[in-house]
């Protein structure tokens, strides 16, 4: 984490990933990045394997192992109780606030397991920001909603400069500038979750996890968080949930597939990975026919 | 074409004759319950006023309370030990209060079979008469461990005990209002469980928790039988100076004057329950422009 935060830095951070990503000398596999112009994909930075998740007595999702992938937008999805939610969550620990909740296996993060004992949760949420289903933006002026996060983890540095960037890096700057003194509340859907964005950018953080980002929003507020997080892998690894095919189509670059299944007694489901493989063999071509079905719109 | 419009049948039928009945009946007893209730507190109030407030003026509120004299008897000290065991109450309520809530909203586990014990006993506590704490008071503070005497502390640590549930039980609604998005909001950018309480959970929740504290307050100076009992003093020619000096309070001062063999102390009773019901008033006027400036709409 610098400890100084300016805009020349935070390029420089950018201009160093991007180096190291150019300079990996792993040559990528064919259909690994064909959407991609000429990038090549970086060191996996989640190896999340065999985990299974209950709340008390019931399973909710189970044996997922997938690896996701530095400067990559991975997408999930699949039907609803199919446990996305429940997957994205043990990757920043926020599952740790449902007391019932418990998570098996291994999060691999940077050659660090997430549930080991000696991991604090709160220093895994401050590498690992989160974006949530509905924007939901402190009631306190936008300034200070991006402040928040920056002042409560104490980075160092001048707070105007720090705001100013991470509002930039959310491309809402221009729109915020003359109102940052203003509550968050009166500011659009889109606006507001473009804010929570930002505010998840403000700590610096190196993975972006959302959770159904889009799903309050108008397909013109979509557009522009889809266009954003374009933007944003450049920087930073984005893992989306989404029920929106198309746009996990637009957007990423793998794809997992969840779906669910009723267990013997028929009282509880529990979700498991059907297929992950890069986002285009996903919706044309993909190996497993329950995900054609359901990419197809048959099924879900 | 009159009759042809009657043999129509409509698609939006008129009410039946037996629901109209019905809905004129509910209005008229929720109209007679409005009533009783206006009536009642007008025909209290013109009578208090009638006697009191030719006693109203500077003198009576300044003076001290005379045994003899009647018309020369004030309300000084019963005023000042009144805002003094408010300013105990306070201090006392606030931190305990507001602490246990975030406790049990925000800490205990409620699989936990002390934490639902804790929590039922609260609301018990709020339902136990207030003469029950003021042989607490008795017992505890005034006599027995604490042996501290007939003083002002006791009165008001008495009262503290007697609110604390109820701050307690608002502070949790208050803390309860602030939705689960701001605390994920705030986990998830990396502050600490205490980080979130303190510069989200409760800025989000103090407009409840002071509109509660000061309801509670306004209860607490309403309470007579648990300081008769602690045995508040009656017509002190003096104000307390200190937490361990004898005190009393308008409530207590009221019921000396009412119970008292000559009548003409009742006037001076009505003017200090005047007095009174317009401290009341006002705090809770202040607990409304709170709720109605400072609550925060999610």
């Amino acid at each position: 984490m610098p400890d100084k935060l300016t805009d020349a830095q935070a390029d420089a951070t950018r201009r160093e990933r991007s180096d190291r990503r150019f300079a990996s000398s792993t040559p990528a596999p064919a259909t690994a990045e064909p959407r991609q112009d000429g990038r090549r994909p970086a060191e996996p930075i989640f190896d999340v394997d065999d985990v299974h998740v209950y709340y008390g007595e019931h399973k909710a999702i189970r044996d997922v192992t997938l690896n996701i992938q530095q400067n990559e937008i991975t997408a999930l999805i699949g039907p609803s109780g199919c446990g996305k939610s429940t997957f994205i969550r043990c990757l920043n620990r926020m599952n740790d606030l449902i007391p019932s909740a418990r998570v098996e296996g291994r999060v691999v993060y940077h050659d660090e397991d997430l549930y080991g004992s000696r991991i604090d949760p709160v220093q895994v949420r401050k590498r690992i920001g989160m974006v949530f289903q509905k924007p939901n933006p402190f009631p306190k002026s936008i300034f200070d909603n991006i402040a928040f996060g920056p002042r409560v983890v104490g980075m160092k540095g001048d707070m105007d400069e720090i705001v100013e960037s991470a509002l930039r890096r959310a491309a809402l700057w221009e729109e915020t500038k003359d109102r940052l003194k203003t509550n968050a509340f009166g500011m659009s859907g889109g606006q507001q979750q473009r804010l929570c964005i930002a505010r998840a950018l403000a700590t610096e953080p190196d993975v972006l996890l959302m959770d159904e980002p889009c799903s309050a929003l108008d397909p013109i507020s979509t557009g522009r968080i889809e266009d954003l997080m374009m933007e944003l892998k450049e920087s930073y690894s984005i893992v989306i949930v989404t029920h929106n095919m198309q746009q996990a189509a637009r957007v990423s670059d793998k794809t997992a597939f969840f779906t669910v299944e009723l267990d013997d007694t028929a009282k509880h489901r529990t979700g498991h990975i059907v297929e992950y493989d890069v986002t285009d063999k996903m919706f044309t071509n993909p190996e497993d026919k329950r995900t054609e079905d359901y990419v197809t719109g048959k099924f879900g | 074409m009159a009759a042809k419009a009657q043999t129509r049948t409509s698609v939006l039928p008129q009410p039946s004759t037996g629901s109209r009945v019905a809905d004129a009946a509910f209005r008229a007893v929720m109209y007679f319950s409005i009533a009783v209730g206006f009536v009642g507190l007008g025909v209290i109030l013109f009578d208090i006023a009638a006697d009191g407030l030719p006693r109203l003026s500077w003198d009576f509120i300044t003076r001290f309370p005379s045994q003899i004299i009647p018309e020369r008897s004030g309300i000084q000290s019963a005023i000042v030990g009144t805002l003094y065991l408010m300013l105990i109450c306070g201090v006392l309520v606030v931190p305990l209060g507001v602490a246990t809530a975030i406790y049990l909203e925000e800490y205990a586990d409620r699989s936990r079979w002390f934490n639902r014990l804790i929590e039922v006993n609260i609301q018990n506590l709020a339902a136990v008469p207030s003469v029950v704490y003021g042989i607490l008071g008795l017992a505890f503070i005034v006599r027995g461990p604490l042996s501290i005497g007939r003083v002002l502390l006791a009165g008001g640590i008495t009262l503290s005990l007697l609110v604390l549930p109820v701050v307690i039980i608002v502070a949790r609604e208050a803390i309860r209002a602030v939705p689960p998005s701001i605390r994920e909001g705030s986990l998830a950018l990396g502050a600490t469980q205490w980080q979130t309480i303190w510069k989200q959970v409760l800025p989000g929740a103090v407009a409840g928790i002071a509109t509660g504290v000061i309801l509670a307050l306004s209860r607490a100076i309403g309470e007579t039988a648990p300081l008769l009992i602690i045995g508040a003093a009656v017509s002190p020619r003096f104000n307390p100076s200190g937490l361990f000096e004898s005190f009393t309070a308008l409530p207590i001062q009221i019921f000396a004057w009412t119970t008292d063999a000559n009548r003409e102390f009742v006037s001076a009773a009505a003017g200090a329950i005047l007095v009174l019901m317009v401290i009341l008033v006002l705090m809770n006027s202040v607990a409304i422009y709170l709720r109605n400036r400072y609550e925060q709409k999610w």
